[in-house]
């Protein structure tokens, strides 16, 4: 059953994914790009990925789209030129995609317990995380104590990603270029009842769910990535239905690039503090007389470092495209 | 039905190729940036699909339930973090295209060729 429910759900995204190239409108592309990202947190979750579903259902299909809608109020709605279909990538592609599928043949099933991928390092992590660490949700064991190098690494990748949007979207935009249609103009959405109404009441609960998913992430799916996207989905709502001055009254831009810095500022220094006390960088089992604690202790903050940051991040780089179309 | 365990490859091959003929042929920059998009989930999907174990659940410890099989945690955690990651550098892209907008007024990227030309 679950197997048919898998091939049915990938083969909705393939034509997904065909409607997305197809579409000369870039609305519609980037509305499809949203049910694709949808239907891909299906498969995730039936894949048995939790986490990696809530956070594809959070960033791919919410924040993406947003970043999209963004872009597309401040240049063009339409592909522009007519291009028939071009042989040659598609000849180079076809051969490509035939190696692909050939070499498949090759793979384990899916689901075979016995593929090289589970049997090495992911049975140790599995065994260990009850003794070494115990919380519930070994994905976030790994994630934040386990493999913390990881993940301190890709939280600076995002930090600089931020910083770098801020920079290109900072320098002073050409004066005499109009922008014809504005998604986050300062009205909002105030003069629909609908979305307001129903939108407005939605926002707390998103706050209150992404705060839930933040602290509740070491015994089921969640943790400070996730966390962030949801925060920043019900702020960047928020901004969408009362404009951009009451989002920006609200959640200031200083307080913004203070959460981006103090978040991988908080990482850093759990790291640090874990040499100072004598272990090594990250090594969480010092923090506390009891090493067990310590992990706890470590894996709470560590995730709170990567929720400030991703929140921060996100909401700044939404703030940006959006103060561009003033 | 023998070769339905292998189905999930074959949706990763024509993703993968669906996106990378989009990144080639395509003109328009904002739909090069959803074609990397989607280029980029292809490869989550076979992270995701090499983690199934048969019979496992989520790697999630329940104190009350013995001998639980568990999917495999590690492609999980390191598409986790990819997924956020590929975000933040999506919008990087994205605002690369704005300001390549209001130089040249144009997101066809042959058409900014030829007014860099100018």
């Amino acid at each position: 059953m679950t197997t048919v429910l898998c091939v049915f759900m990938l083969t909705l995204l393939v034509i997904t994914a065909f409607g997305m190239i197809q579409a000369r409108n870039l609305f519609s592309a980037v509305m499809l790009g949203g049910i694709y990202s949808f239907e891909m947190a299906s498969i995730f979750f039936i894949l048995d990925a939790a986490d990696v579903a809530l956070t594809e259902a959070a960033i791919g299909a919410g924040i993406t789209t947003v970043f999209f809608l963004g872009a597309l109020a401040l240049t063009e709605h339409r592909e522009r030129g007519r291009h028939g279909p071009q042989w040659l990538p598609i000849g180079v592609m076809t051969a490509t995609g035939m190696m692909l599928i050939y070499a498949s043949f090759d793979n384990p099933r899916i689901g075979d317990p016995n593929a090289p991928v589970h049997l090495h390092v992911a049975p140790w992590y599995l065994e260990q995380t009850p003794q070494l660490i115990d919380i519930q949700n070994i994905v976030s064991a790994i994630l934040a104590s386990f493999r913390g190098y990881d993940t301190l690494g890709e939280l600076f990748v995002i930090f600089t990603a931020g910083i770098g949007v801020l920079f290109i979207l900072s320098a002073p935009a050409p004066q005499d270029r109009k922008v014809s249609e504005r998604l986050m103009n300062a009205e909002g959405l105030r003069h629909h009842l609908v979305p307001r109404v129903v939108g407005q009441l939605l926002v707390p609960f998103i706050v209150l769910f992404g705060l839930y998913v933040q602290f509740h992430g070491d015994y089921g799916p969640g943790g400070g990535f996730q966390a962030g996207a949801l925060i920043s989905a019900g702020l960047i709502l928020y901004a969408l239905l009362r404009g951009e001055i009451a989002a920006l009254r609200a959640v200031p831009i200083w307080f913004l690039r203070m959460l981006i810095v103090s978040g991988a500022l908080l990482y850093t220094t759990v790291g640090i503090a874990g040499m100072l006390l004598g272990g090594s960088f990250l090594d969480y089992s010092v923090l506390s007389n009891d090493p067990v604690a310590g992990q706890h202790l470590g894996i709470l903050l560590v995730e709170v470092g990567v929720g400030l940051t991703v929140t921060g991040v996100l909401l700044s780089i939404f703030h940006a495209f959006a103060a561009r179309g003033q | 039905m023998e070769y339905i365990g292998l189905f999930n490859y074959w949706v990763f091959a024509v993703l993968l190729m669906i996106g990378m003929y989009a990144i080639i042929a395509k003109r328009n920059l904002i739909k090069k940036l959803l074609a990397l998009a989607m280029f980029q989930s292809a490869v989550f999907l076979l992270y995701i699909t090499m983690n199934k174990v048969d019979g496992g659940t989520a790697p999630i410890i329940r104190a009350d339930v013995q001998e639980q099989v568990f999917s495999n945690p590690l492609p999980q955690v390191l598409i986790l973090t990819a997924i956020v990651v590929g975000v933040a550098t999506l919008a990087l892209g994205l605002a690369i295209v704005v300001r390549i907008h209001e130089t040249f007024g144009t997101i066809e990227e042959d058409q900014v060729y030829v007014r860099d030309r100018e």
